[in-house]
């Protein structure tokens, strides 16, 4: 339901991945998006391999973190980050390129995986994995089913939904069939039968291609769909390919899915069949005034200011640059901050079009309603949240927001629909975790 | 209808029967028996309530925002009754003198509490701490707050979007536009305790008011290394530790790389104020310091020969 179809801009579309050159230092953030931030089990002084562990995961929602160059720690200290906060982070010069023993570095396509489920659950779980798709989940949470819960089909996030934004479907057209492999792998650990790969039509070389390639996978099945934004969101996928709706407050293994992006299964073929755990990802730098949009191999850890670097330089006439898409990026306040694992693009936006326009008043028009894909009302629940009403935004529906920003972009007033519901999402989200301590 | 009437009045069959008077019967009928009616079940359902609540609610300043801890006046009347001592109950907008006229009403003990005002905990002006971007959302300071940490270097700081300005009812706090930072009101402020809440970052907090209305605090929130902070802001907290070192009465304690002072120890011997390499540390409402006179220096002369 609801939806909108920004214009796609995918400037950078077809281009080969390139590898960027190594930094002379990377600063690799020991906090993660979501979850407690990892133990730092290097210090002052260690020499480091790539590959290598620097982090402990925290808690059953953290993840590990590996060093994605070799050469030698020079401080184990605060970094900022793109929130605005310094965060602790490991801070290593680089010194050559070497991996750890262990890990397989060559390209060569291994196919067969012999390891058991709890085995492959181990190396995925070892490697770091988070979920590429943006929220960065740590991938052995997801494929955990909680106990009577079963997933019965797994679906393959390659939608990429986001204008600008073009790494997954690069990604899709170099590494098809290590991902297959990957699916394969996947499939295994959650002991499905059926995988679908979600793919929006404007990628019609990636269909081809890994249309191609599934023939040799019995179970996998590539699902074109009409372009349409925000069809990305896990809840909207499982909706759009096998027709099941998440109910509201509930995750996707309750009808029995598992959504899993497309960057996270090519991780997953690398940790299981290579041994080599998550540290270097595909960063679109794009834009109307990009001198370069292109795809690039950028280390976890390298400074955005240096990936801008490689690509060209930051245009002179940049009003704001976005990390991610246009709709749910946010803005950096400095380029001064390193790659994390989550970070899907750097988007360059032109001055003029990008400050905001001035805010009028709502017109009870239901452009909002009518594009919003969770079913709420968000003109309602901007008005709630302006006059503080956190029960009634919490009877609305309000923690269903996936912050997609269809109803900001949509509204013909220019009202700032998705800051005051996060606004709401927030103090309603502490209401209810207060709420369930108390109870204990 | 005219039937009925006709049955009733029999005198009015040979005249035109009127709309306008049937109306006007019909209606009248209809308000007399629900007059009667309303009086019976006004009667019977009666809520009884204490008739002192409704004599403290006189005394009250009628400000009903919250300050109190309860829903409005009344319901800080309610509870007054209701309690056994007026011990823990506070009106911080009517203060002692209001408290001493309720606690005649009812008989009990009034205690008294030492007044207190709001204070702004960072120093952090546009000249101090520079703004190193440039924020483009929604002017709301917890709506940036949920976004990033805000202009400057220094997360901790002001975000100068004014949520406390809109949330005092007592219009006693105002952002400086030059300074981008909440000044207070000492004359209107009631310590109603709103613009502690509205503040996303945790800056406003209520403070003894002080003989003569004089306080000494640290007005930094910064935890962060000294380095850090000081390189983001001039007039950070750099937790060196020279206040604590020098207050003759233990009110200081540092802790999280930030010092405090607790407002019920302080004497206002501001030898802490004097001390602090950042100037972290504001005294309000003082005298300007005696300056001492040097002694005017004779100049060395060279003899001539």
């Amino acid at each position: 339901m609801g939806g909108i179809h920004p214009k796609e801009n995918k400037f950078s579309a077809g281009k080969k991945i390139i590898v960027a050159e190594l930094p002379k230092q990377v600063v690799i953030p020991l906090s993660h998006y979501i979850g407690t931030p990892s133990e730092a089990v290097v210090k002052k002084g260690d020499l480091v391999k790539a590959g290598q562990l620097i982090g402990k995961a925290n808690g059953f929602i953290s993840a590990n973190v590996h060093a994605s160059v070799s050469g030698k720690v020079s401080k184990v200290d605060v970094q900022l980050d793109a929130t605005g906060y310094r965060r602790p982070a490991v801070f290593i010069d680089v010194e050559g390129d070497e991996w750890l023993e262990g890990i397989d570095c060559c390209s060569e396509l291994i196919r067969e995986c012999t390891l058991s489920t709890e085995e492959i659950k181990k190396r995925i779980q070892d490697a770091g994995i988070v979920g590429l798709g943006g929220a960065t989940f740590p991938a052995h949470v997801k494929l955990s089913p909680p106990p009577g819960k079963k997933a019965d089909c797994l679906i393959i996030n390659a939608v990429e939904c986001e204008s600008y934004l073009t790494n997954d479907h690069a990604l899709m057209l170099e590494k098809g069939e290590e991902i297959m492999v990957g699916i394969g792998i996947t499939m295994k650990v959650l002991d499905v039968k059926k995988a679908y790969i979600g793919i929006e039509n404007n990628k019609p070389d990636a269909i081809d291609h890994l249309g191609k390639l599934a023939k040799n996978y019995p179970g996998v099945e590539i699902v074109p769909l009409k372009v349409r934004y925000p069809q990305g969101g896990e809840k909207q996928l499982i909706d759009a390919i096998i027709r099941r709706q998440v109910p509201s407050g509930r995750i996707p293994i309750e009808v029995g899915a598992v959504v899993q992006n497309v960057g996270t299964i090519f991780a997953i073929y690398e940790a299981v069949q290579k041994n080599k755990p998550m540290v270097e990802r595909v960063i679109t730098v794009t834009g109307k005034s990009a001198p370069n949009p292109g795809n690039y191999w950028v280390r976890v850890g390298t400074m955005l200011a240096e990936v801008a670097e490689v690509s060209g330089g930051v245009p002179a006439d940049t009003g704001k640059i976005v990390g991610g898409g246009p709709m749910m990026g946010r803005s950096f306040m400095t380029l001064d901050i390193p790659t994390a694992k989550g970070s899907a693009g750097i988007l360059y936006i032109k001055r003029e079009e990008a400050l905001r326009k001035p805010i009028k008043n709502c017109i009870r028009c239901t452009k909002c309603v009518t594009v919003c894909p969770m079913g709420l009302e968000p003109f309602l629940l901007m008005n709630q949240s302006e006059r503080n009403m956190w029960p009634e935004m919490e009877a609305n529906r309000t923690m269903d927001c996936i912050e997609c920003g269809s109803c900001s972009y949509t509204c013909p007033s220019n009202r700032p629909l998705l800051d005051y519901i996060r606004f709401g999402k927030t103090t309603v989200g502490g209401i209810i975790r207060n709420r369930v301590t108390v109870k204990k | 209808m005219p039937r009925l009437y006709s049955f009733f009045c029999p005198f009015l069959i040979n005249i035109k029967m009127n709309i306008i008077v049937i109306a006007l019967i019909t209606l009248g009928v209809i308000a007399a028996v629900s007059a009667v009616i309303l009086f019976f079940v006004a009667k019977k359902f009666h809520v009884f309530e204490d008739p002192r609540i409704d004599e403290v609610e006189e005394a009250l300043p009628a400000a009903n925002c919250g300050g109190c801890g309860f829903p409005g006046c009344r319901g800080f009347a309610n509870a007054c009754v209701s309690a056994d001592s007026l011990e823990k109950l506070n009106c911080p907008v009517g203060g002692n003198e209001t408290m001493k006229k309720v606690a005649d009403i009812l008989g009990k003990v009034a205690v008294e509490t030492a007044p207190t005002v709001a204070v702004v905990r960072c120093g952090g002006t546009c000249d101090h701490r520079p703004r190193t971007s440039d924020y483009d959302g929604v002017k709301h300071c917890f709506i940036a707050h949920n976004l990033y940490s805000g202009e400057s270097g220094c997360s901790y700081g002001c975000l100068g979007l004014g949520d406390c300005e809109v949330s005092c009812e007592f219009d006693a706090i105002h952002i400086n536009p030059v300074s981008k930072l909440p000044e207070v009101d000492e004359e209107k402020c009631t310590s109603c305790g709103a613009c502690v809440k509205a503040c996303p970052k945790l800056l406003i907090e209520l403070r003894k008011k002080g003989p003569k209305s004089r306080r000494i605090y640290v007005s930094c929130r910064n935890e962060e290394r000294g380095p850090i902070a000081k390189k983001n802001c001039e007039v950070s907290c750099i937790a060196c530790g020279k206040c604590e070192k020098v207050c003759p009465h233990e009110a200081i304690t540092i802790s999280n790389n930030l010092a405090f002072i607790h407002d019920d120890k302080c004497k206002l011997c501001r030898k802490c104020v004097e001390v602090c390499p950042t100037n972290a540390i504001v005294e309000l409402n003082f005298p300007p310091r005696k300056v001492k006179m040097e002694e005017p220096l004779t100049p060395k002369v060279e003899l001539v020969s």
